[in-house]
């Protein structure tokens, strides 16, 4: 094995072999090669968050003509790391009438259920934390989890403002649950497998040619996932005050940011393993390294989009949310899901199976622009109107 | 397969400890002097009335049970998508009449207005 | 004693100890968050019998969606009932039956042959799903099934409505 084509297998190899000289036990030389995999996919996650904390710090101050933190090292680099010291050394109070031990685990939670996705993922051909025949699935539902700290987190600080905070977050995570799923069946339909690697190795047409619609679901109802402009009124400081971390200080409030962005960028690297082929590349089933580095970059477009949209709308109404997602969304992503299924299934082993999906892909977004012209037109606008008030005139 | 298990087990654990690190670092650096008034409940400096525990709407819970049915739904599907080759056409419609049925559940939600936020 | 079955045990005990804690708690909240440990330890069961998928599903459906659905319910309650000690006067009756019912089922599960032989190893694979897939939508498998459990959940959809539904105030 080649040290530039595979480096951590080399490594790792050279553990096991040196292990093995001592004499050591397979299952505990492969028990202690997992531990070293998951500590090297983990940290890698969170040290991914340091950087990424700046980068759309700087990002989002451009697109609001900035220059964003620039004090704290070359280009405000180490900006992050002020950050979680400062952080670190702030007073942790815990409210009195919080219940203790969920007030404690709830960040501790948001964190995990973030991290654990990264252990499905193909980071490079060879270089994937674990390749479970359930990946997909097992994504969503670690994302249970999450829900399940927001939930805690609310309830146990026992003020208003985090209880309402949490429902709302939870009555909208939850919704966009259900696009965000059946718009996951898509690429698993279109690459007969739930396995992330079989996912990637499958998209030798980039599944968003073949189901675009299904990848824009999939990007909007995310970002309602991490509760990002336009849909955070999870945290709508003019009504609720913070939201559900209202009563966190210092680093568990920390947490919370932490896995707020952690989960931006993953949302992004899932946009990129379903839809713009993971880390296909030129050059990447020999080069490992070069996987990543196309996965990173293809993550980069949909972590820029969910910036650019956070920078660009306005919060929307509670209504407006779940209306959307009820009756535009979820419709939507169940016809084409039904569409991708009978037509797939129709050309999929011919050399029209391209174009007919994307004719199909073309029909479903007239057929809904139709619907909903004609939608908007049967809804009557109230018009403001006032009373006359008589008017001071120049004489 | 049992392995590709273990080392989620192990990411558990592991995922669990790392945000667990930093909470115990501020145990000791953080300054930690609480008063009543620091620990009471925060609302922008109003002194909190009544319970916490306001009755919520119900169209909270109508929401979880409406989703409740779509999750169990598209997960019946996971293996019809998977087995996409292997089953017969016949099997595809079967596919799409189970999610037909689905939109019929969101039709009737749709149409007693159970989706409405009032 | 094989590291899978220290596993199964710690997994067991788990189950156990949460299980007891949420019917001894007053609190509704907290019970509902035992429960949830509850169903997680079932799904380390699951993993350890080699069912990835339904494991998986427990943790999406069960504590993803019905332990939401529970403690949404319970806020919907009032606050209030919460606090007061909660007593059951049928508890030793109770008791003596959930002891007959755990005991009948050791007996039973005892004399069944299979108890003390080892499961046969299953190579899970992408074809163990896909073979889940076709017997679940092949005409010759359990599509009939299948299909009633989709008509069934639109019979839950319409119910559970009409029940939670809001009354309709009068114009």
């Amino acid at each position: 094995m080649n040290f530039w084509e595979n480096p951590i297998g080399f490594i790792g190899e050279a553990i096991a072999d040196l292990m093995r000289s001592l004499h050591i036990g397979p299952e505990v030389i492969n028990f202690v090669i997992t531990l070293l995999s998951v500590v090297v996919v983990a940290s890698f996650g969170l040290l991914l968050v340091i950087f990424l904390i700046w980068l759309e710090r700087k990002v989002a101050a451009r697109f609001q003509d900035r220059i964003g933190p620039n004090r704290a090292g070359p280009y405000g680099l180490l900006q992050t790391f002020a950050d979680m010291v400062k952080l670190i050394t702030k007073e942790d109070s815990i409210p009195e009438k919080a219940d203790k031990l969920s007030f404690n685990i709830a960040p501790i939670l948001s964190v995990v259920a973030v991290l654990l996705i990264w252990a499905v993922v193909p980071f490079a051909p060879a270089w994937i934390g674990t390749d479970l025949n359930v990946g997909v699935l097992y994504i969503a539902a670690v994302g249970s989890f999450g829900i399940l700290s927001i939930l805690m987190a609310g309830w146990s600080s026992n003020n208003k403002y985090a209880l309402l905070g949490a429902f709302r977050a939870v009555a909208q995570l939850i919704s966009y649950e259900v696009p965000m799923l059946i718009t996951l069946l898509v690429p698993v339909l279109l690459a007969r497998s739930m396995g992330m690697n079989d996912m990637v190795r499958d998209q030798s047409t980039w599944f968003i040619v073949l189901a675009p619609l299904a990848g824009i679901i999939f990007l909007v109802s995310s970002i309602a996932e991490i509760g990002r402009t336009p849909f955070d009124l999870i945290e709508a400081e003019s009504e609720i005050v913070a939201g559900y971390h209202t009563e966190y200080t210092g680093m568990k409030f920390g947490l919370f940011f932490a896995a707020e962005f952690l989960h931006a960028f993953t949302v992004g690297v899932l946009f990129a393993l379903l839809f713009l082929g993971g880390w296909r590349g030129p050059g990447a089933e020999q080069y490992q390294l070069l996987g990543v580095f196309y996965l990173m970059a293809k993550a980069s477009i949909g972590y820029f989009i969910v910036m650019w949209v956070r920078s660009t709308l306005p919060r929307i109404r509670i209504d407006h949310m779940l209306a959307l997602n009820w009756k535009f969304l979820t419709p939507a992503s169940l016809a084409i899901l039904i569409i991708t299924a009978i037509l797939e299934k129709a050309y999929g082993e011919t050399s029209a199976r391209i174009p007919a999906l994307l004719i199909g892909n073309l029909a479903v977004v007239l057929v809904s622009w139709l619907v909903l012209r004609a939608a908007s037109r049967k809804t009557k606008r109230e018009r403001v109107t006032f009373k006359k008030r008589p008017v001071a005139k120049p004489a | 397969m049992i392995d590709r298990w273990l080392f989620i087990g192990i990411f558990v654990s592991i995922a669990a400890v790392f945000p667990l690190l930093p909470i115990v670092l501020a145990r000791f650096l953080a300054p930690h002097n609480p008063n009543t008034i620091k620990l009471e409940t925060y609302e922008c400096g109003m002194e909190t009335v009544g319970p916490t525990w306001v009755q919520f709407k119900i169209q909270y819970y109508i929401y979880a049970l409406v989703f409740l049915i779509f999750d169990i739904e598209t997960v019946f599907l996971f293996p019809w998508a998977v087995a996409f080759d292997a089953i017969p056409l016949f099997a595809v419609f079967e596919g799409v009449l189970f999610i037909l049925i689905l939109v019929g559940g969101l039709l009737y939600a749709w149409r007693k207005g159970a989706l409405e936020w009032s | 004693m094989q590291p899978i079955q220290l596993v199964f045990l710690f997994a067991a005990a788990l189950i156990l100890w949460a299980a007891f804690m949420m019917v001894t708690r007053s609190n509704l909240v907290h019970a509902a968050l035992f429960l949830i440990v509850a169903l997680f330890g079932v799904a380390v069961f699951f993993v350890l019998l080699e069912a990835g998928f339904l494991a998986v599903l427990q943790v999406l459906v069960y504590i993803g969606a019905i332990a939401i659905l529970m403690i949404f319910a319970v806020m919907l309650t009032r606050g209030d009932v919460i606090e007061e000690e909660i007593v059951n006067r049928g508890f030793g009756w109770a008791l003596m039956l959930a002891a007959l019912f755990c005991f009948g089922l050791i007996i039973l599960v005892g004399q069944w042959p299979g108890v003390n032989e080892a499961a046969p190893r299953i190579v899970e694979s992408r074809d163990l799903i896909q073979e889940l897939g076709v017997q679940m939508f092949a005409p010759e498998g359990y599509v009939l099934p299948v299909e009633v459990a989709s008509v069934l959940l639109l019979g839950a959809i319409i119910g559970a409505l009409v029940v939670a539904r809001p009354q309709k105030k009068e114009k």
